[in-house]
Formats: C-alpha cells, sequence, structure tokens
C-alpha cells in the first residue's frame, strides 16, 4: 500500500476513485462495496486493513453464524452459566464461591505450514483467551488430528505440532492433561490442530472485553508489534490451501512463551488490584480486533495514537501495525487514577506497557497516524456488523450410497486364532496404539494439582486444596462416525465427551465446541456443518450442558477433498471432592467387571472396520441421549460411595480396546467370558455408545448391582481383574507383555 | 519452632507455588523471594524451584545467575546456608559455580516428561537425612535440558566423594553422564537435582506418591535440631 500521501480518511474523501487491493486482502467485491456503503465514502488503507482481518470467516464467522444461532436458541436452562457465548470464553459455576472458564480453539492452517510456531502459538492464544476472562490459567488439553500415519509429511507435521505445544505449555507452566491424537488419510494436507484451555476465578473476577468509562486509558503491554502473522486470519485461516499459490509461510505467527508467562503473571496482579475496567486478547486480527470489539462493546467510542504502539519493526505500515497478529500482547482499558499503578506492575514483571488511546463519549474509533486520521469508524460495523451468508447446502449425492455400505456386512473373524490375531492388530493400529511417546512431551504434573491427565478418560485438576473441589474435562470427536451421519456423529462426540467426564466420577456441566469443516462454499459441506450444529445444539439442550462458546475452522480441505466433518466437543464437569476420582486402570485381582449398557452389532464407522478393512460405511453407533445420562448418573454416584474402583468408558475400539488399556495401565490382567445373547466379535469390537466397563470389589457387587438394577441401567458380568494375561475364555489368551509391546511400539516405531 | 525457608520466584519460575506447598505440607514456614531483590530476608534455606527461567534463552539458567538475589545465595551457601536447586534450579546453580558441570540438552532432542526411579546414593546432605542411603524412590522428571555432563576428573572426584546424590535407575531419561540425576557440594549444603521431589508429596496428586516429601522434612529436621 501506498504511504505517500498519507492516506487519511479527509485523503481517501477527496480521491474517490483510487483503486484499493480489496480482492488481495481477501474481500470479496460486494463485500468491498458494503464497506464503501457503510463510510459513505472509500476506505482509508487502514479502515481496509481493519474491515478485511474482522469481516474474514475466521473473525466474523459469516458464513456460520446463521447456524451458530440455535446454541443460543436451544441452550438449556442452566444455574451453573455464568458468562455465555461472545465473550473470550464461557464461564461457569463450579460451586464454592469458583468459576470456571474454558475453551477449544484451532490452529490448524498455520500448523501445517509451520508446525512448530502454528501449534505453539494456538496454545498461547487460547490461554489469552482465559486471562482475558480474569481466571488464572490452570490446564491445557490438545485435540490433534493428522494425515496417515505412516505417510512421510506426518513425520514433518506431527513431531513438529507435538514440540511447538509442548515447547510453549511447558514453558508457561500449564499441566497438559488431555485431547487426542487421529490419524486419517483425510486430514493429510490439512491437520487440525486444536487447542483448549481452562481457568479458575472467584466469582467476582469476572472480566469481560468492553472499553467503558470516557477518559479511561487504553493500554497496550506485552510483546512489540512486528510484522508477523500479517492476514493469518484472513488469509491462513479463511482459504483452501493451493499448490499454485505462493508460500504463506510469513503469515504464521512466532511465539515467545517466555513473554506470555510474564504476562499472564503481570495481568493476575493487575485483576488482584483491581486497576483493569475491561480487557481484550491480541490474537487473530490484532488490533484491529481488540480495539473495535473493546470500543464496540462499550458504552462510549475510543480514539488510538497509532505511533504510540511498540514496535519491533520501525518500517511497518500503520496498516501493517492493525493486521499484524504479534503473539503476547493484550489491551486493558484503566481509569486514569490507576495507570501509574498499572504501569509500575508491568514494569515489576519486565512487560513493556504503554497507554495508546482512551476512550471517548462518542460513538466512533478514531485511529490517528503521524498526525492524521486514518481511521474513523463506527467500531460495531467493523466487529459485529460483518456479512452474514445463507450458503446454500445440500445432502450429498454420495451420501445414501455411502450409508447403503454396511459395515455390518464385512467379513468377521472366522476362527479364534484370527480373533486373537484382530485384536492385537487393533491395539496396535496407530489411532488405538498408546500415544505416550506424544504426551511424554508435555508436562502434566506442574502447579501441583493434576489428578488425572492422559490417557485417563478425561483430565482432572484439583481447584481448592482444603475442600478437593475439582473440575474434569474431556475432549472427543469422532470424523468417521460424522462423515456417515454428521448429525449423529456430532451427537456422538458430545456423548463420548459426557461419558468421558462422568467415567472420572465428575458431573458434567457445559460444553465448548470446536467445528473443524471444509469449504463454506461446497453446499455438500455446508450441509454436514449444519447438521453437525443442530445435532450438537439437540443434544446439549436434552442432556443439560449448554454450549458455552467455540470456534469454528472452515476451509479445512485440499483442492477439491474436504476433511471429514469433524466437530470436537469438549465437556467441562465438576467434582466435589477429588479423592473420590475414578482412574482406568485396574486396580486389584479378583475385582468383578462388569459392562454397562446394551451391545448391539454396530460397526459402521469402526475402528475394526477401519484396522481390519480399510473400510468407511453404513451408519455410526445409534444415539441415546437418556441412556448417556443415566450411565453417566451411575458412574458419579459409584464414585461417591466407592463401589467401584477402576472404570474405562467405551467407544473406538469397542470393548477389547478400554479392557487392555485398564489391564496395561494397572498391570493386571482379566479373565473375560461372553455373556449370554452376545459373541465373541460383537462383545469384543461393536462400538455401542452409551456403555463403560467398570471394577467392582467383591464386597460392593451386590450394592452395585441393585442401584443398577433400581435405576434400569442393563448390566452385564463380564469376567474378572486377574492375572498377567487378557483371556477371552475358550477364544484365547494374550499376555500383558505381548500386549504392551504391541501398544507401546507402534508410535515410536513410525514418529521417533 | 519451625524452619523459615525460602523459594525464588525468577521471571518464568513455574514450580514456585508448588515448592511453596511442599515445604508446607512437611510443616515448615515457606517465604516467597524476588530475583531483584537481593534480601534473603532471614530464612534458614533457599529452594531455587523449576521451570524456564528468562525462557531458557541463551542457556538454561545463564541469565538467572546473575540475578540480584543470587549474589547473597552464592555468598551465604558458601558459607553454610542450605540450597537446594530442582530442575532449573540445579541448572542456575551449575551456571553459578555452587555445583559442578552442566546440563545439555537430553540426548533424544525431546521434552521429557514421566515418573522416574531413582536411588538416594547419599543421604547425608542437608536435603536427604530422612531418606536412607541407597533407597530406591520415584520422582516425576520433566525437562528439555537435563543430560548431566562433567569432565572426567569431575566426574572420578564426584564419585569417590560420595557426591553422586542420586542417580537414575532402570532408564537414564536424558543421557546424563554415569546416571546422575543429582548432585551435592562438598559441604552437603547445597544439593541439585533434575526430578521434581515437590511433585511427588501428596498420594492424590501428580505421580500419586510421597516419595518426594523426605527432601522437606530433612532439610526442617536438620534445622530445627540444629
Amino acid at each position: 500500500m501506498s504511504r505517500t500521501p498519507l492516506d487519511t480518511v479527509e485523503h481517501a474523501a477527496a480521491t474517490p476513485d483510487v483503486e484499493l487491493p480489496w480482492a488481495e486482502l481477501g474481500l470479496k467485491k460486494d463485500e468491498y462495496e458494503r464497506v464503501v456503503e457503510i463510510l459513505g465514502r472509500r476506505p482509508t488503507g487502514a479502515e481496509l486493513a481493519m474491515y478485511s482481518v474482522m469481516w474474514s470467516e475466521h473473525c466474523s464467522y459469516k458464513s456460520s453464524k446463521v447456524h451458530l444461532r440455535q446454541f443460543g436458541e436451544k441452550a438449556p436452562q442452566s444455574d451453573a452459566l455464568l458468562v455465555g457465548i461472545g465473550e473470550n470464553a464461557g464461564v461457569v459455576d463450579v460451586g464454592q464461591g469458583y468459576a470456571v472458564t474454558f475453551k477449544v480453539e484451532s490452529h490448524n492452517h498455520p500448523s501445517y505450514v509451520e508446525p512448530y510456531q502454528g501449534a505453539a502459538t494456538g496454545v498461547g492464544g487460547i490461554v489469552r483467551d482465559i486471562i482475558a476472562m480474569g481466571a488464572r490459567p490452570v490446564a491445557v488439553v490438545d485435540p490433534l488430528r493428522f494425515g496417515a500415519a505412516d505417510h512421510p509429511d506426518t513425520k514433518r507435521v506431527l513431531p513438529g505440532v507435538v514440540a511447538g505445544i509442548g515447547g510453549y505449555g511447558n514453558c508457561l507452566g500449564l499441566p497438559n492433561i488431555g485431547g487426542e491424537v487421529v490419524f486419517d488419510a483425510c486430514y493429510q494436507g490439512n491437520p487440525l490442530v486444536n487447542a483448549g484451555a481452562i481457568g479458575v476465578m472467584r466469582h467476582e473476577d469476572i472480566h469481560l472485553a468492553k472499553a467503558s468509562g470516557s477518559g479511561n486509558k487504553v493500554i497496550l503491554y506485552g510483546a512489540r508489534t512486528g510484522g508477523d502473522g500479517i492476514g493469518g486470519a484472513s488469509i491462513l485461516a479463511s482459504e483452501t490451501f493451493d499448490d499454485a499459490k505462493p508460500s504463506k509461510r510469513p503469515a504464521v505467527q512466532v511465539g515467545d512463551p517466555f513473554q506470555e508467562k510474564l504476562l499472564i503473571e503481570c495481568t493476575l496482579e493487575a485483576f488482584k488490584e483491581k486497576l483493569v475496567v475491561g480487557i481484550q486478547d491480541l490474537g487473530a486480527a490484532g488490533l484491529s480486533c481488540a480495539t473495535s470489539e473493546l470500543a464496540s462493546n462499550g458504552s462510549g467510542g475510543m480514539t488510538v495514537i497509532l505511533d504510540d504502539v511498540p514496535l519491533r519493526d520501525s518500517t511497518l505500515s500503520p496498516e501493517e501495525i492493525l493486521m499484524s497478529e504479534s503473539q503476547e500482547r493484550m489491551c486493558a482499558v484503566v481509569e486514569p487514577a490507576k495507570v501509574e499503578r498499572f504501569l509500575e506492575i508491568c514494569e515489576k514483571w519486565d512487560v513493556i506497557a504503554t497507554v495508546i488511546g482512551e476512550v471517548t463519549d462518542g460513538d466512533r474509533l478514531e485511529i490517528y497516524w503521524h498526525g492524521g486520521k486514518i481511521v474513523d469508524v463506527d467500531p460495531r460495523t467493523v466487529a459485529h456488523d460483518g456479512p452474514v451468508y445463507e450458503r446454500p447446502y445440500a445432502r450429498p449425492s454420495w451420501q445414501d450410497e455411502l450409508q447403503a455400505d454396511d459395515a455390518n456386512k464385512l467379513p468377521r473373524p472366522a476362527t479364534s486364532e484370527e480373533l486373537r490375531g484382530q485384536v492385537l492388530k487393533l491395539v496396535s493400529s496407530p489411532n488405538q496404539a498408546s500415544k505416550k511417546w506424544i504426551t511424554s512431551q508435555y508436562d502434566h504434573f506442574v502447579q501441583g494439582n493434576t489428578v488425572l491427565a492422559q490417557p485417563e478418560d478425561s483430565g482432572m485438576i484439583r481447584i481448592d486444596e482444603e475442600t478437593g473441589l475439582g473440575v474434569a474435562i474431556a475432549t472427543d470427536g469422532n470424523g468417521r462416525y460424522a462423515k456417515l451421519d454428521p448429525y449423529a456423529g456430532a451427537q456422538l462426540a458430545l456423548s463420548e465427551a459426557y461419558r468421558n467426564v462422568a467415567t472420572t466420577g465428575a458431573k458434567p456441566l457445559a460444553v465448548s465446541d470446536c467445528l473443524n469443516f471444509g469449504s463454506p462454499e461446497d453446499p455438500a459441506v455446508m450441509w454436514q456443518f449444519a447438521e453437525a450444529i443442530r445435532g450438537l445444539a439437540d443434544a446439549c439442550q436434552q442432556l443439560g450442558t449448554p454450549v458455552t462458546g467455540g470456534n469454528v475452522s472452515l476451509y479445512n480441505q485440499t483442492g477439491e477433498v474436504a476433511i471429514h466433518p469433524t466437530p470436537v466437543v469438549a465437556v467441562l464437569g465438576v467434582i466435589d471432592d477429588v479423592a473420590r476420582r475414578t482412574p482406568v486402570a485396574f486396580q486389584e485381582d479378583g475385582q468383578l467387571l462388569y459392562l454397562l449398557g446394551d451391545t448391539r452389532e454396530e460397526f459402521g464407522g469402526s475402528a475394526w472396520s477401519q484396522v481390519v478393512h480399510d473400510h468407511l460405511g453404513g451408519l455410526p453407533p445409534k444415539v441415546d441421549l437418556e441412556r448417556e445420562r443415566l450411565l453417566a448418573e451411575i458412574l458419579i454416584s459409584a464414585s461417591r460411595d466407592g463401589m467401584i474402583d477402576s472404570a474405562h468408558d467405551l467407544s473406538d475400539g469397542g470393548l477389547i480396546q478400554a479392557v487392555v488399556e485398564s489391564a496395561l495401565l494397572g498391570g493386571k490382567g482379566a479373565r473375560l467370558i461372553v455373556p449370554d445373547g452376545l459373541d465373541a466379535f460383537t462383545l469384543l469390537f461393536s462400538e455401542s455408545a452409551g456403555r463403560a466397563v467398570v471394577a467392582v470389589p467383591r464386597s460392593e457387587e451386590v450394592r452395585f448391582n441393585d442401584m443398577c438394577g433400581a435405576r434400569g441401567l442393563p448390566v452385564t458380568r463380564i469376567g474378572v481383574v486377574d492375572g498377567e494375561t487378557v483371556e477371552l475364555q475358550g477364544e484365547f489368551e494374550l499376555s500383558l507383555e505381548e500386549l504392551g509391546e504391541a501398544h507401546e511400539a507402534t508410535i515410536p516405531a513410525l514418529l521417533a | 519452632m519451625t524452619a523459615r525457608i525460602g523459594v525464588v520466584t525468577f521471571p518464568g519460575s513455574l514450580d514456585d507455588r508448588d515448592t511453596q506447598r511442599a515445604i508446607r505440607l512437611a510443616g515448615a514456614e515457606p517465604v516467597a523471594l524476588w530475583h531483584k531483590d537481593k534480601d534473603l530476608h532471614q530464612v534458614d534455606a533457599v529452594v531455587l524451584p523449576g521451570g524456564f527461567s528468562y525462557g531458557d534463552y541463551l542457556r538454561a539458567g545463564a541469565i538467572s545467575r546473575f540475578s540480584p538475589v543470587m549474589e547473597t545465595v552464592i555468598e551465604q551457601a558458601k558459607a553454610g546456608l542450605p540450597v537446594l536447586g530442582i530442575c532449573n534450579g540445579f541448572q542456575i546453580l551449575t551456571e553459578a559455580h555452587l555445583l559442578p558441570g552442566g546440563m545439555l540438552g537430553n540426548d533424544h532432542l525431546h521434552f521429557i516428561c514421566r515418573d522416574q526411579k531413582l536411588r538416594v546414593e547419599n543421604a547425608d546432605t542437608a536435603w536427604t537425612v530422612d531418606y536412607e542411603s541407597g533407597q530406591e524412590i520415584h520422582i516425576p522428571l520433566k525437562n528439555m535440558d537435563g543430560r548431566y555432563v562433567a569432565d572426567q576428573y569431575t566426574l572420578d572426584k564426584l564419585e569417590a566423594e560420595g557426591r553422586v546424590a542420586f542417580r537414575y535407575l532402570d532408564f537414564n531419561p536424558n543421557g546424563s553422564l554415569n546416571d546422575i540425576a543429582g548432585i551435592t557440594n562438598e559441604a552437603g549444603n547445597v544439593v541439585g537435582l533434575m526430578p521434581h521431589p515437590e511433585h511427588a508429596v501428596e498420594p492424590l496428586i501428580g505421580s500419586g506418591r510421597t516419595d518426594g516429601l523426605p527432601f522437606f522434612t530433612s532439610i526442617l529436621k536438620k534445622l530445627v535440631n540444629a
């Protein structure tokens, strides 16, 4: 963009015919025309920069907004919800005066371009969202999806992503307690790097992103602003990758976790002294987003002197400063009398802080550069009145054929030997194998409050040392199920995360989601998206767990080929006393194994169909939300009353996967029997939802059975914890040693 | 009476609050110390906690070693003040030459977090008297730069004088020479180790063991009986 003469508001009004590079900045023609209409003149270069990033798909949710409304419209009544959708992150009441904020976001495209920095800054961004609510971050989780495990590019992307998450999160002192790692060829050119974080605060400490009070100062603090990440949101996150275009590496930001750690401490200290009126982190769209959102959420306007922004590179143009996505920056609104103390705290932590503007009693956002006014807009038109699209959607023509390709008709193992072989093949397949090589690169001990971490069903953090109050979080998503049926797939993702939280003994309270889909310009993808949201909103309503916020990531595709629709759902739960938590590992020989729930012949989208037949077709498992709720109640009661010593949810890989994991983690085997009415194959590999396997001490057998019977939950005895093998009576026996070797060796062999 | 044990917070310290909790659980009084403050506020002992002080930029511990608080810590450690360096704290102690040798990046080039088996080799230091010599314990380990190295002369001297305080058992997680996990100075008042005893002080949390608590009861016993 030309900088001579300075493109001021005045200059723009006087030169209506100047051509601006709106298309290069990602705006469509009609969107540009709308900007001109709003302003009543052509925008200045700086205004164009702001509109283009704020109206990008990533920031404006222009394709998804009309569907996302359902989360509000169908929101269940919940006393727990303190702050809902729309803020930096939702906030949930967990009792004893504590509030918990949590959110999941995507950093998919940057992580493909530059795995280490893409993933690292993904962690940085979500953590700043949590701080901006007034909370101390206490844990992170990372749901990840990569291409085929044995593809050479996966060996480039995965180790970089894992090192980036570790490098950033470990350095911040945040335990990494959960997440997933899934491999599927559909993510080859478009890995999914979702990052979630949880923060804890007292109710009275909740902060919101708004600038109120005329005369209050706007303080930018944290890292200096540089040229990195310019156009990250508008270009990287909102377009499809195409080999024909030039490298987008410069659009990826570079993270400095040390700076972020200082930012956390100094922000929390400022909160503690009640110095902050409003706060916003600088993430996607940088200063454009922070200033326009703070101003439009408050009561007045705002004036900003852009010359006062500390720069890393003095040659940056005002447009670049407004668009820069340099990391580790925050923007606070502070009363004039408290500015000095705020700056002192920043000084204490060696954090650069600068007053860059103030709140005005007007309703305009005005930005000055070298004495000229380069932005004069109604901030709401930038932050909230972006375009809204009713994208056409249509059920894809291939959906019927896909569903007709029934996985239940695939050839099943004919002999015990074959069954045994398939069990080994399953537990050693990349998706079902141990992810220890990955999770051991994350610190899960720091802060000294980690009760459970991966590979447990949910991560659990103690938040009060005296009372033992804790929170649990699980994230789940199954793109294969969602491809077969996006409505059911989204509900199954919620069901699984809900079940995982309950399996550890915590009560599910609220939901955050990260919705990863292909291009919204493809009606088939848009149908998947619409169906998934409808499914998730309906299920949240029925289970009484409101969606508190989340993130939409579109354009996840390579050329014309979209990823599997992949709604990732995070469920947050609360447990009154973490001492009552239920682990996955078998604890004691002789304990009785019970299967809870109904097992049907359901193999569509299953791990077995993928591992043994490389097949995806048919229908996903049946959704039964009332059953999920009942199962959760039983698991929570049993945990509270000490009736079970271990529990594991059944999901991908079915019962045998769960039993093998519990056995290996506990170092104790199991003897299984095939109960009446089931065959060995279905018992082992079916992925029917609404199920868990629990280990019950003999002294609790009667009480536990009575409870399940009284509440109408099907309960089937399937064996006993015992010995050093996993044995299915009359079929096969596998030593823990052989299983352990099979389960542990796969990932290091492929990636180390 | 109880002992007052200082925990230094450097910019980028991560396990400072955890260490304070461990000190409290052991029955001593934790005192927060700040890196810019030379005053140790009459504490009876000092812990340099884990973390990534100054982001581990330049070299782990290399910048913190020059902070104002370290001037006093170095001076008083030489005069007998008990000092424990955990992970990044151990790195700072070697950078400050209170302990010999240094730490390089893990030989496998990855961050590693695991519950690590150790053998207590020296139960006579200020921080280990509540262990038995030869006792096997499990303590969480988490680091990027944990590979202990020293020249042969130093290694021989450490071994001959019984100054290897802890050794990795079954699995060397980072390529440390002689499987060294922690060492002590000649006087036994300064101890550094890579694993994190403060993460093994409560049965329910972290590794679920309490094998790290004796670090903190040792120093309490030593100070209160002194």
